[in-house]
């Protein structure tokens, strides 16, 4: 009982923190047609950032700085290298994020080193919120899930309620036409594509120090932020929320069940000592994303909520 | 009684709550030349993806010489015979406008999807695919990337794409789209000579390629055929003067 | 128009002299090559390089089968040069075990043939859900494929060997062409041939009719659909195809190293093929060839002389993503039309900016780059550049990184306004 209530609890932090990170990939996917493959290193760089901020002040001038740093490292980015690349096709830009997401990868393996940097929990945030079952509940768990929350409500109400918010609306499905109408479309593109990153370094801000941060965090996460969004629907906000808090969940649960197929099939005659019988549904834990993506992509590629073929 | 080349029967196509096309019949018979004229929005393209096989019907259904040919896939019914242009250029832009011929006469050379053959050592593809060229007057351009041909030419390259493979059943979409006076003129005669002996289904704006080209004209107006003639009936029709013609008709 | 004189169809055609020219006579200059570099004694390093430029060589062109001539991004081409290598490496163990059988009169020198097969057989079975997108759906399928089947790799031990992977003894087997497989020059012959026998063969599938085909699909799948042709087959046999050479190009590596790991299957050799045909060029045929070629000298030349040649790479993609997306043979390609064209003082007047601009640009960073790294190490080490001792701290250092930029910078600045001053 007590895992399961954990497994839940951790589960949906989990997810909260991919869909930070996913729905500033979906929003520029949404409006640009780009999947950016470097968005994964954005996430990475707020991390490092916030790390270097705490070494010389609080974490919560990191909480606040280190995104707004990494948004205009991205605006920088769509301004000079990615917008001179759009001329050549969506394959270029692709392969640019494909190359930046590489290039960003050295450069803090040289810049921090190529070991995990030492990004703690702030002490303000580093006791134990509740007791559940004689086991303790970390306060900045309950944090990420305050943090994330909100960060859902602002981008919601920007979204549907301000007047900026429609014009990004407009310009997600008529670029042209919002270009007519007087706007500065490409002034737009580049302040979504640095909000987009801004989001996910202050995914990085938070979970850098709940998860690791290291060098490869860019390549562990990238390719599961990509299964988030392909799966809940490219240029849908809800349909990113849902497959975050899913396969948050699903690998979550995943990883506490140490079950092997030897044990689930045994009456199918399946030896718990062979190869095939010997997998646990633990082991196969960090492949169930990919294994949703490819089903996903066969059965309705549209993802789950998705308005648009991908 | 013969079948019809095309025949619409009942023809419905929504795209969710927007109900384009609302119920169309319509008999093409073999040999004749058909235009298709209406206002903007009417859903002649639509109708043209329909028949085509880019779309398939919400209800009713299409056939062509009999054979039911509704909800087949688009290659499937392009090797029945029927071929279509584009409203914009639909051409391979990287190759030439040699090479772009050649692929579409493969299929009905006998070709399908082979490997084991040098294209170039195909003699009945080289001499088709110059037999066309020479049709529609590129053959100087040949070896010119299609991407880099003026517009008009490419608006050329693409009918002889839709004639290469022979298919019986032409349509095209606005071919004269964009051209001027006397593109239009080299166009319909090229039209005329490529199409002869064949089913054409043409849509067209230019009311003067229509009453030259046309042997029958069908007006569509809000996904419904409000009538259907001679150009000369057509002309007269209140209903179509009223719903698109307007006094343009007097002029020719 | 009205001629009656019917024109030729051979009129059409290049000439019998100009198909030799373009078509022929490259592949005699690759079998030339090939049959001159033995002459010069090679070391044993440089036969290493060879060979691996080699196997580099039919990968990348099997990656351009999809991506340059079909149009088709993918992330996880590994995964058909790992099935392949892995195939050649259980058929190795079975020739080596002497097993009555077909396996035990099969020449070792033979098994790119097996790596061929396993990788169309994996090809078929995954490309059959894959190849009905193209595009992003299809990069995003080719991903997350890639990355189930690098799992499965270290999941399942008794194929896939686990960390340390299958081992195997080529000096098996019957001899082919009297060799027995063991010294390094017996490897040269045998990467050579099957280097050259991939390269005609990908080749000659550009002159087929379902290599046209692809070429078509890659520009305009509807239009493949009306002359009567399905775009999803089209792509489901070049995948198959792709996947096969790509299985080839791995059992050659199975047959040089002796020895297969699941890191063959992962991603990182994926992107590095992506990285070859890319910077290669796409667009023509040799330009993987040129990629690959390339590529492996850096990765084993360039990573001697320097730590972050990882991030020169990156450099060098994104340079000539951003600025030459032709890749390296399309710069070739252009410069010499350009020189025919325009003689080499006028080609030379055009880049006179720009080419001293990117020069500059990249002296600049270059000191940057080994500074910093050298600083990173944290050993104390000081970076040596022509005589000169640069270490992080001192001013001619960030005078030598910041002074050729800026220089850089203005001069292509420069350039560009007189791009804009020299138009009407």
């Amino acid at each position: 009982m007590e895992t399961i209530l954990f497994s839940l609890l951790n589960g949906v932090i989990y997810g909260l923190l991919l869909f930070m990170l996913s729905s500033g990939l979906t929003l520029i996917f949404s409006m640009m047609g780009i999947l950016n493959f470097a968005h994964a290193s954005f996430y990475m760089l707020g991390a490092y950032f916030a790390y270097s901020f705490t070494q010389v002040t609080s974490f919560w001038l990191a909480l606040i700085f280190a995104p707004i740093l990494v948004g205009l490292f991205g605006a920088a980015v769509e301004r000079w290298g990615l917008r001179k690349v759009h001329a050549n096709g969506h394959v270029a830009e692709l392969l640019f994020t494909f190359g930046l997401a590489y290039l960003i990868d050295e450069v803090v393996k040289i810049i921090w080193g190529k070991n995990t940097v030492d990004y703690q929990i702030p002490h303000a945030l580093d006791f134990p919120l509740f007791e559940l079952f004689g086991a303790q509940y970390p306060a900045y768990r309950m944090f990420i899930l305050v943090v994330a929350v909100a960060m859902l409500a602002v981008l919601w109400y920007l979204l549907k309620r301000t007047r900026i918010g429609l014009i990004i609306q407009a310009s997600l499905t008529h670029p042209h036409m919002v270009g007519h109408l007087g706007h500065n479309v490409p002034r737009i593109f580049m302040a979504v594509f640095g909000a987009g990153c801004a989001l996910a370094a202050l995914a990085g801000v938070i979970g850098g120090n709940y998860l690791t941060t290291e060098p490869s965090m860019a390549t562990f996460m990238g390719p599961v932020v990509f299964v988030v969004v392909v799966v809940g629907g490219l240029g849908s906000l809800e349909g990113a929320f849902i497959a975050s808090l899913l396969i948050g969940l699903m690998q979550t649960f995943a990883i506490s069940i140490s079950a092997s197929f030897g044990d689930i099939f045994g009456w199918a005659g399946l030896s718990p000592t062979s190869e095939l019988g010997s997998i646990t549904i633990s082991s196969l834990a960090p492949m169930l994303p990919f294994l949703m993506l490819v089903l996903i992509l066969m059965i309705r590629p549209n993802g789950l909520m998705g308005t648009r073929e991908v | 009684m013969t079948n019809p080349a095309i025949g619409l029967a009942a023809l419905h196509k929504s795209f969710g709550p927007a109900h384009i096309i609302r119920g169309v019949d319509l008999d093409v018979t073999k040999g004749e030349r058909h235009a298709i004229i209406g206002p903007n929005g009417a859903g002649k393209s639509t109708l043209f993806n329909l028949i085509s096989g880019l779309f398939k019907p919400s209800e009713g259904m299409i056939t062509r010489d009999g054979v039911e040919i509704s909800g087949m896939a688009a290659h499937e019914i392009t090797r029945l015979g029927l071929s279509r242009s584009f409203q914009v250029s639909n051409i391979f832009a990287n190759m030439s406008v040699r090479e772009n011929v050649r692929c579409g006469v493969l299929y009905s050379m006998g070709y399908g999807y082979s490997f084991w053959r040098n294209i170039g050592n195909l003699k009945t593809v080289q001499e088709k695919t110059a037999e066309i060229l020479e049709k529609v007057e590129l053959i100087d351009k040949a070896d010119v990337p299609a991407v880099l041909l003026p517009y008009a030419d490419q608006r050329t390259l693409e009918i002889a794409m839709t004639i290469a493979g022979g298919a019986d059943v032409i349509l095209l979409d606005e071919p004269t789209a964009g051209m001027s006076n006397s593109e239009t003129e080299r166009a319909v005669d090229l039209i005329r000579r490529a199409t002869e002996g064949k089913t054409l289904l043409i849509v067209e704006h230019d009311m003067g390629v229509v009453f030259d080209l046309a042997d029958r004209i069908s007006v569509l107006v809000y996904g419904e055929i409000i009538a259907t003639g001679k150009p000369s009936e057509i002309r007269g029709n209140p209903k179509v003067r009223e719903a698109y013609l307007g006094d343009e008709a007097d002029a020719h | 128009m009205t001629d009656n004189i019917s024109i030729s169809p051979v009129n059409l055609a290049p000439t019998s002299a100009e198909k030799f020219r373009a078509r022929i006579v490259p592949l005699l200059f690759m079998v030339a090559i090939l049959l001159v570099i033995p002459l010069f004694s090679p070391s044993r390093t440089a036969y290493s390089l060879l060979a691996a430029i080699g196997i580099n060589i039919v990968f990348a062109l099997s990656y351009n089968m999809l991506l340059g001539r079909g149009g088709l991004l993918s992330f996880g081409h590994a995964v058909y040069f790992g099935l392949g290598g892995y195939a050649a490496m259980h058929a190795m163990r079975a020739v080596e075990l002497g097993e009555s059988g077909f396996w035990s009169g099969f020449p070792i020198f033979g098994l790119p043939i097996v790596g061929f097969a396993a990788g169309a057989l994996a090809g078929a079975i995954i490309g059959w859900p894959s190849c009905r997108r193209s595009g992003t759906p299809f990069a995003m399928i080719s991903l997350g494929v890639a990355e189930l089947i690098a799992a499965a790799g270290f999941m399942f031990a008794s194929v896939f060997g686990g960390e340390e992977g299958i081992t195997g003894d080529r000096m098996n087997g019957p001899e082919l062409f009297g060799l027995s497989m063991g010294p390094l020059s017996d490897i040269y012959i045998f990467i050579a041939v099957w280097t050259f026998i991939g390269t005609a063969s990908m080749y000659a599938f550009t002159r087929t009719p379902l290599g046209k085909l692809s070429e078509a699909t890659r520009d305009n799948p509807e239009r493949v659909q009306f002359i009567g042709f399905s775009p999803v087959r089209i792509r489901y046999m070049v995948f198959i195809f792709a996947g096969a050479f790509a299985g080839m190009a791995g059992a050659m590596a199975a047959v040089n190293y002796e020895i297969f790991t699941p890191d063959a299957l992962s991603l990182n050799p994926s992107g590095f093929v992506l990285l070859m045909a890319y910077i290669g060029g796409i667009r023509y045929f040799p330009g993987p060839i040129v990629g690959a070629i390339v590529l492996t000298l850096m990765q084993s030349m360039l990573s001697d002389f320097t730590e972050a040649w990882l991030l020169y790479l990156g450099v060098l993609f994104i340079s000539i993503v951003t600025f030459a997306p032709s890749g390296l043979s399309g710069v070739m390609y252009g410069s010499y039309t350009a020189v025919r064209q325009e003689g080499l003082g006028g080609s030379l007047q055009k880049v006179k900016l720009k080419l001293p601009a990117f020069t500059l640009i990249f002296l600049g960073m270059l000191v940057l780059i080994e500074t910093s790294v050298r600083k990173s190490n944290g050993h104390g080490e000081v970076f040596e550049f022509f005589g000169l001792s640069l270490p992080f701290t001192s001013p001619i250092t960030w005078l030598l990184i910041a002074g050729p930029i800026i220089a850089g910078v203005a001069l292509l600045w420069k350039a560009k306004t007189d791009d804009q001053g020299d138009q009407p």
